[in-house]
């Protein structure tokens, strides 16, 4: 298949060049700094070991919620007509474009000790997430799950209805009807939006300190330690960079290849 | 190489040359500073703008050691006043002769229903109380850091924040029974929570160190003795911070 059917512009060739530079200098600037003798002990400390895996934990927790509360909020979005649907789906995306910090400070405001809800978790309860791993997950979460809504959502418009027409002819309740036909029929964009939502919990920072707060071993995940790092040690925080980078950029590349319909 | 491709190449580096302002005669100083400083160091700044009409400051608050990091990448900084010397030296190599111009000790602070019941420092050992501190490489977590080292109490900290103003606003937000805060701090929060005192003898004294960068203007020295001089000396104290 031949694809480059007209020449590229020579400008268009030149921005596109400066784009990848301006994209790539950073992370080439990480590299040439990076203290790579003592990257093996660095990342092996007990306090990299420990946010490391707090990370994956929270992380994997969040993609999971995301998912189990943003497939039917896509399902619903794309599916139903109702009046304010524009408006609710500001509100899903709303996390995508507002500051992180923000995102925690509305969080606080919510789910905090004084906070609207929050309130009687902590007097009923005694529960408090705030400076909680439970609030590191609902921090992710909330900055996460718009990246599957989107996706979900997109796919859902996309597919084609007749299959699932054709299904409730036949008989299939709804709900057998989401499990055996839509579900299946976008299961590639699916694993795209819960791999997005994972990679951009991974990365969560803004929303997670200003919400969860910074401690080692409970509320401090890898993008919080390299933040504590930077103030002790550079190389430190280099060597965590590292790992972050390595581990988003494998999930983006194996993502690209494999469901996001480049497979010729 | 085509003229497209040159404009493209040089045009970042042609609007990064208009930022540039590292000449003698700037009429404008970048002054990053300890976040305990804000309050005290917008006055000054509005003080000595004032006094040296056609000059502007452009404060940079934050925890000691981030500023610290930020000279040792290269930001453009003229004077830093950290809030402890050990901070000040991480960047030592890109800084003048610093002078001592303040002197700041600590406090509990505790919202105003005192959830918590918190009364002495020894309050704070008990593990269900959620205490909040900087992180300990910020000069007011190394000043905490001390404290607990001193009264020998063994303090677990919910949260290791990121600067003085950041624990300040979780307790005020009431989200933790307790943080130590600088006793300067008592100003900025005004009525919103109360504090808890720790007698003289208990208590640990932080010094402030200030210097300018070696590349700094004129002005920046000029600024650098306005806090040092009687009148900033002052505002500081007006500001709850004692002279050296």
């Amino acid at each position: 298949m031949n694809k480059a059917t007209t020449p590229a512009p020579r400008l268009l060739i030149a921005l596109a060049i400066l784009a990848l530079t301006f994209l790539l200098l950073p992370l080439i600037g990480l590299l040439l700094e990076t203290p790579w003798s003592s990257l093996p002990a660095l990342l092996t400390s007990p306090a990299a070991a420990e946010a490391l895996r707090l990370s994956i934990v929270t992380s994997l927790f969040a993609a999971f919620f995301a998912t189990l509360l943003g497939v039917p909020l896509a399902w619903i979005l794309a599916r139903k007509d109702f009046p304010g649907r524009r408006f609710i789906r500001g509100i899903v995306l709303l996390p995508l474009v507002l500051p992180p910090v923000v995102g925690g400070v509305t969080l606080l405001t919510a789910f905090g000790r004084r906070g609207l809800i929050g309130q009687y978790f902590y007097d009923w309860f005694g529960v408090q997430l705030p400076f909680s791993t439970a609030g590191v997950v609902m921090a992710a979460t909330f900055v996460a799950m718009p990246f599957l809504v989107i996706t979900v959502e997109g796919a859902l418009r996309s597919i084609d209805t007749r299959y699932e027409q054709a299904a409730r002819t036949l008989g299939a309740r709804p709900r057998t009807v989401l499990f055996r036909i839509t579900l299946p029929l976008i299961s590639a964009s699916l694993v795209a939006g819960i791999v997005l939502a994972w990679a951009r919990a991974l990365g969560e920072f803004g929303a997670t300190i200003t919400f969860a707060g910074n401690f080692p071993g409970v509320t401090q995940t890898l993008p919080l330690a390299v933040y504590s790092a930077l103030e002790v040690s550079r190389e430190e925080a280099i060597a965590l960079s590292l790992v972050l980078l390595a581990v988003s950029l494998t999930v983006l590349v194996s993502l690209r290849g494999r469901f996001l319909g480049s497979r010729s | 190489m085509n003229r497209a491709v040159l404009t493209a190449l040089v045009l970042p580096f042609a609007l990064a040359a208009c930022t540039n302002n590292n000449d003698d005669a700037a009429t404008t100083i970048t002054v990053s500073a300890a976040a305990s400083l804000t309050d005290a160091f917008t006055e000054i700044g509005a003080e000595f703008i004032q006094q040296n009409p056609g000059t502007d400051i452009r404060f940079n608050f934050a925890g000691s050691s981030t500023l610290a990091e930020q000279i040792n990448s290269g930001a453009p900084v003229d004077v830093f006043a950290a809030a402890s010397t050990t901070a000040m030296n991480r960047a030592a190599d890109l800084l003048e002769e610093p002078e001592l111009f303040a002197v700041n000790s600590l406090t509990i602070a505790v919202p105003r229903s005192n959830p918590a019941s918190i009364e002495t420092l020894s309050d704070l050992t008990n593990p269900s109380i959620t205490i909040i501190v900087c992180n300990a490489p910020v000069p007011c977590g190394e000043a905490a850091h001390a404290l607990f080292e001193k009264n020998e109490l063994r303090v677990t900290p919910a949260s290791l924040e990121r600067d003085v103003r950041a624990v300040l606003t979780k307790v005020v937000a009431d989200e933790a029974d307790a943080g130590i805060i600088y006793r300067t701090d008592v100003g900025a929060a005004g009525q919103q929570i109360d504090f808890i005192d720790i007698p003289d003898a208990d208590n640990v004294r932080t010094t402030y160190p200030i210097a300018t960068t070696t590349q700094a203007p004129e002005l920046a020295g000029a600024f650098v003795d306005y806090v040092l001089s009687d009148t900033g000396q002052a505002v500081m104290r007006k500001w709850g911070f004692e002279s050296p």
